[in-house]
């Protein structure tokens, strides 16, 4: 256990490398408007901080420390240059509202960054605009309602979501105003197309749906789903968070989606950091381009120009106060053009190996698969409903027996469909001895299910601490260290 | 260069076990015609020492200007451990922390900055971050509309930063929330009283409260509360964090204290980056605690009874609820929240008072010795935090670019957002700024001026 940095707080303790040369007096701010207690934070050396952080992070999994295979994530190497070069003193101090003329370096970036998303998504436009996939949805679902608006269609009130799509696609659907219909799944892991072609009609505005699917396997019906949706006048919405499998393979635009987000943390390896900052760029067919969000970057005879609402008067607005994640677009960029051309189909490609090859191994392992008969794309479920009917011991306990062995656990429970589930993503970038040790590891963990299944059930035991009482974390709350000493006065 | 390590003997073992001769037919499910490899604009792959010289030339050419905007955006040391540190790869490549044995370094990091910002507000609680400023304006009103259940009426001055505006406008104007506008006095550039006295009626949801405000102006934050509370509805405080070392914290604003704080966490060690990424915080009483939208760290106990941290009341969130979460965000800014922790603790309480007191007295003396100059007048007679507008008599368009070519990024000119401030600028010197960087834009400015003066009629 690593004490809190309050509790290596002392009063008084300052970190004069931090301090400016000289008292500065604070006389013509009228008392009414002051501070009159100092807030509670740590006193400690500038030596103590460094040290509390370093162990803290050493506390943490990451992909630079161990396998990740935590599927719809998509938790592949995070290059280091591409950070690097994100912070260089030009990038990193520019003033987001300084003039377009003090910003072309960058703003060159991004606007290749626009064209290279628009050519392996196949759409007609992009936006950078949104900070994370879940506003990307927002953004593509709002562009939909302003276009039923617009042509003043206004009856539409009904998004239609697969019962296997990510909580945010609904979540997201009520953002913008609308209702959700669920529309339900085969078994062999495709959209019931007859109960689609049921509810399909003059009160659907759009569709959402990720293609590779959340059960890890390629929508096949996609063209005949586009149809159904358009012949009700409806628009599809692509949810780009599986994209890793088919980059520079198969284009969005070309399976008939008017709108896409893409999650750059993902598909072009961007920093998780602990839970983002992501970027979620939007990008759209011919007919929504006028209700893109703002920012947005043009260029025109070598000049980059930032255009905002005032340029485009149909535009939903603006989704930040300024560029969106900036920085991030740029950790992008920079990946994006390691990749090149032939280096995005190879990521679709050894995505794929690797998945299918882990989906092989497992199976013969004895592990059994949601959908048997499916090609996994870069990701695939496996059940373990016949370990918990004959041991008891559960996904969950797998999932933190793996964390024992060195793993990150996969995704549990997710999608919600399948019992017991594990959805497993490797990525392209881990090797086959890591592969074949996590396969080592799953097999190990079967036996001890087996044999012992109490060690299992009350994993982990190599990590800094044990199972957490989740039920007491909810109900005594604790979500701020008190002082007992309460604030010091000023 | 895609980062792949395999080697083709490895190719060819993993294809055997899988039972297929070709990558390529591990895409057969797809149906045919979809399967399109050609790449029009993407360029040829360049290796690393390409991409940097690449990039060192385009981050060259945007140059370095010395700087006196703020207007939501400011230009703060960092010390060198905070990025050293943060981009450690165990926080720098770490996923969201579901599985929090995995994951403590990270979740007992959130904890702790939660504890540093509800104690910075004055507020009992606060979520592990959101986007940007801006963004966590719209969650805060769209939490205050909760609340409230049939209020649909926000009331939001125009004394509020114009991007927050518009940005709480895209995302909650599906909802059928009215945001209401209420003006400012020109004598003092803060709320106008006397309309607030009559758009505050039983249908407002929430009042929205800048300090500073945008003009870098102090609003009457105590009066401004108590009137809200007692017309029922909810405060929403939008504060400047580093400006919180000194000025009242929003959770002792009059009688009650305010009941939602968001505002940009920015100045809290994280670089200006052309406007991202950066972090919202949210802040709120007890009370509201499960209407608050985002990510929240508890500290618990595990199966040995030790201190442990976790994720907690995820039943509001998208991933449990669904179509019924308080929003659809589903992450938090975990890399820049972990950089503002640092920040936090390696400048302490006395280091972000120093910081806010140099960056106040330093937009004094700027404000001083531009107003020197014939034709720069103060336009507000309010006390200022660290900007103030300057009104200039001298055309406004050609003024910024002029000022820019000379390596001076003057301030953030209003006219685009305010009609009777035209010919003003919002300027910011921040304790970055020395006062030889002040002299040089006194030169530069008055040399515009006299040139360009416009007649005065």
């Amino acid at each position: 256990m690593t004490k809190l940095i309050f509790e290596q707080s002392t009063s008084g303790r300052i970190n004069k490398a931090q301090f400016l040369p000289a008292e500065i007096p604070l006389d013509d701010i009228p008392d009414v408007f002051l501070r009159k207690t100092s807030p509670m934070l740590p006193e400690v050396s500038e030596m103590q901080a460094v040290r509390h952080f370093t162990r803290l992070s050493q506390l943490n999994f990451s992909i630079d420390t161990h396998f990740y295979p935590l599927g719809s994530c998509t938790m592949k190497h995070n290059p280091r240059i591409c950070n690097e070069a994100a912070l260089y003193d030009g990038f990193s101090g520019r003033h987001p509202s300084a003039p377009d003329s003090t910003g072309q370096g960058l703003l060159s970036c991004l606007f290749d960054l626009q064209e290279i998303l628009k050519d392996i998504s196949g759409m007609n436009e992009v936006s950078l605009a949104p900070m994370a996939g879940a506003q990307g949805e927002f953004t593509g679902i709002a562009m939909i309602r302003a276009y039923h608006d617009a042509r003043n269609d206004d009856a539409r009130e009904e998004i239609l979501v697969p019962d296997a799509a990510h909580g945010t696609n609904p979540a997201t659907a009520v953002m913008c105003g609308y209702k959700v219909r669920e529309i339900p799944t085969l078994d062999n892991g495709d959209v019931d197309i007859d109960a689609l072609a049921a509810v399909v009609g003059p009160r659907t505005a759009g569709l959402m749906l990720t293609n590779p699917s959340t059960l890890g396997v390629f929508e096949r019906q996609i063209r005949e789903i586009a149809t159904l949706v358009h012949d009700a006048g409806g628009l599809l919405y692509y949810d780009g968070a599986n994209m890793n499998a088919i980059l520079g393979k198969v284009k969005p635009g070309e399976m008939g989606f008017d709108v896409i987000h893409l999650n750059l943390h993902k598909t072009f390896s961007t920093p998780h950091g602990g839970g983002g900052p992501g970027a979620g760029p939007v990008g759209v067919s011919e007919r929504l381009i006028p209700f893109l969000p703002v920012p947005r970057i043009v260029e025109s005879s070598g000049q980059f120009t930032v255009l905002d609402k005032k340029d485009c008067p149909q535009s939903i607005g603006r989704l930040s106060c300024f560029m969106g994640n900036a920085g991030i677009l740029l950790r992008a960029w920079i990946y994006a053009r390691l990749l090149g051309r032939d280096g995005m189909k190879r990521v679709a490609d050894f995505a794929t190996l690797n998945a299918n090859y882990l989906k092989a191994k497992l199976e013969q392992a004895g592990f059994e698969m949601a959908y048997k008969n499916r090609r996994a794309t870069h990701e695939f479920i496996l059940t373990l409903k016949k370990e918990k009917a004959e041991t008891g011991v559960t996904a969950m306990d797998f999932a933190k027996r793996l964390l024992d062995k060195g793993y990150h656990a996969p995704t549990t429970y997710f999608p919600l469909l399948v019992p017991e589930c594990f959805l497993i993503e490797p990525t392209e970038t881990e090797s086959l001895e890591e592969l074949d040790g996590f396969i080592g590891a799953m097999q190990e963990i079967s036996k001890e299910a087996a044999e012992q299944p109490d060690l299992v059930k009350s994993a982990p035991h190599n990590l800094p601490i044990r199972r957490l009482d989740d039920v007491r974390a909810a109900r005594q709350l604790d979500v701020v260290w008190k002082n007992d000493l309460g604030d010091s006065k000023k | 260069m895609s980062f792949i390590p395999h080697t083709e003997d490895e190719i060819r073992q993993m294809l055997n076990a899988i039972g297929v001769d070709r990558i390529d037919e591990l895409f057969d499910e797809i149906p045919a015609e979809l399967i399109n490899e050609k790449l029009d604009y993407v360029p040829a792959a360049m290796n690393e020492a390409g991409i940097r010289r690449l990039s060192r030339q385009r981050a060259e050419n945007d140059g370095h200007h010395i700087n006196f905007i703020g207007a939501g955006a400011y230009e703060h040391h960092i010390p060198a451990a905070v990025w050293q540190i943060a981009t450690r790869g165990e926080f720098y490549s770490a996923y969201t922390p579901y599985q929090a044995e995995a994951s403590q370094g990270t979740l007992q990091l959130l904890y702790e900055y939660q504890s540093m910002m509800a104690s910075l507000t004055g507020m009992e609680v606060s979520n592990a971050s959101l986007y940007e400023g801006a963004s966590a304006l719209a969650e805060a009103v769209l939490m205050a509309v909760r609340a409230q259940r049939e209020k649909q009426r926000i009331l939001m001055p125009e004394t509020i930063h114009p991007g927050y505006r518009e940005t709480t406008e895209t995302i909650v104007k599906n909802q059928g929330i009215v945001l209401s506008s209420i003006s400012y006095s020109g004598i003092t550039g803060t709320i106008d009283l006397e309309q607030l006295g009559k758009e505050i009626t039983d249908d407002v949801a929430a009042l929205v409260i800048p300090q500073p405000n945008y003009f870098g102006a102090l609003e009457a934050v105590d009066e401004l509360t108590n009137l809200a509370h007692e017309r029922g509805c909810l405060v929403i405080a939008v504060v400047n964090p580093v400006s919180l070392a000194i000025l009242k914290a929003p959770g002792e604003w009059g009688d009650k204290g305010a009941d939602i704080v968001v505002g940009e966490g920015q100045p809290l060690g994280i670089p200006l980056s052309s406007g991202g990424p950066y972090f919202g915080f949210m802040c709120c009483t007890q009370k509201l605690i499960r209407q608050m939208p985002g990510r929240l760290i508890g500290r618990t106990v595990d199966a040995d009874g030790k201190q442990g941290f976790a994720l907690t009341l995820q039943a509001r969130e998208q991933h449990i609820r669904r179509s019924k979460a308080t929003s659809n965000i589903c992450t938090n800014q975990g890399l820049m929240v972990t950089a503002a922790t640092l920040y936090m603790s390696l400048m302490g309480p006395a280091g972000i008072e120093q910081v806010a007191k140099a960056s106040h007295a330093n937009t004094r003396l700027l404000v001083e010795k531009l107003t020197a100059i014939d034709g720069v007048d103060v336009v507000f007679n309010s006390p200022f935090f660290h900007e103030c507008v300057l009104r200039i008599n001298a055309p406004m368009e050609d003024l910024i670019p002029a000022m820019t070519v000379q390596g001076v990024i003057a301030g953030k000119a209003l006219f685009a957002d305010y009609a009777d401030l035209h010919d003003c600028l919002l300027v910011c010197a921040t304790e970055l700024r020395t006062e030889e960087e002040m002299d040089v834009y006194a030169m530069h400015l008055q040399r515009f001026v006299s040139k360009h003066q416009l007649e005065t009629p």
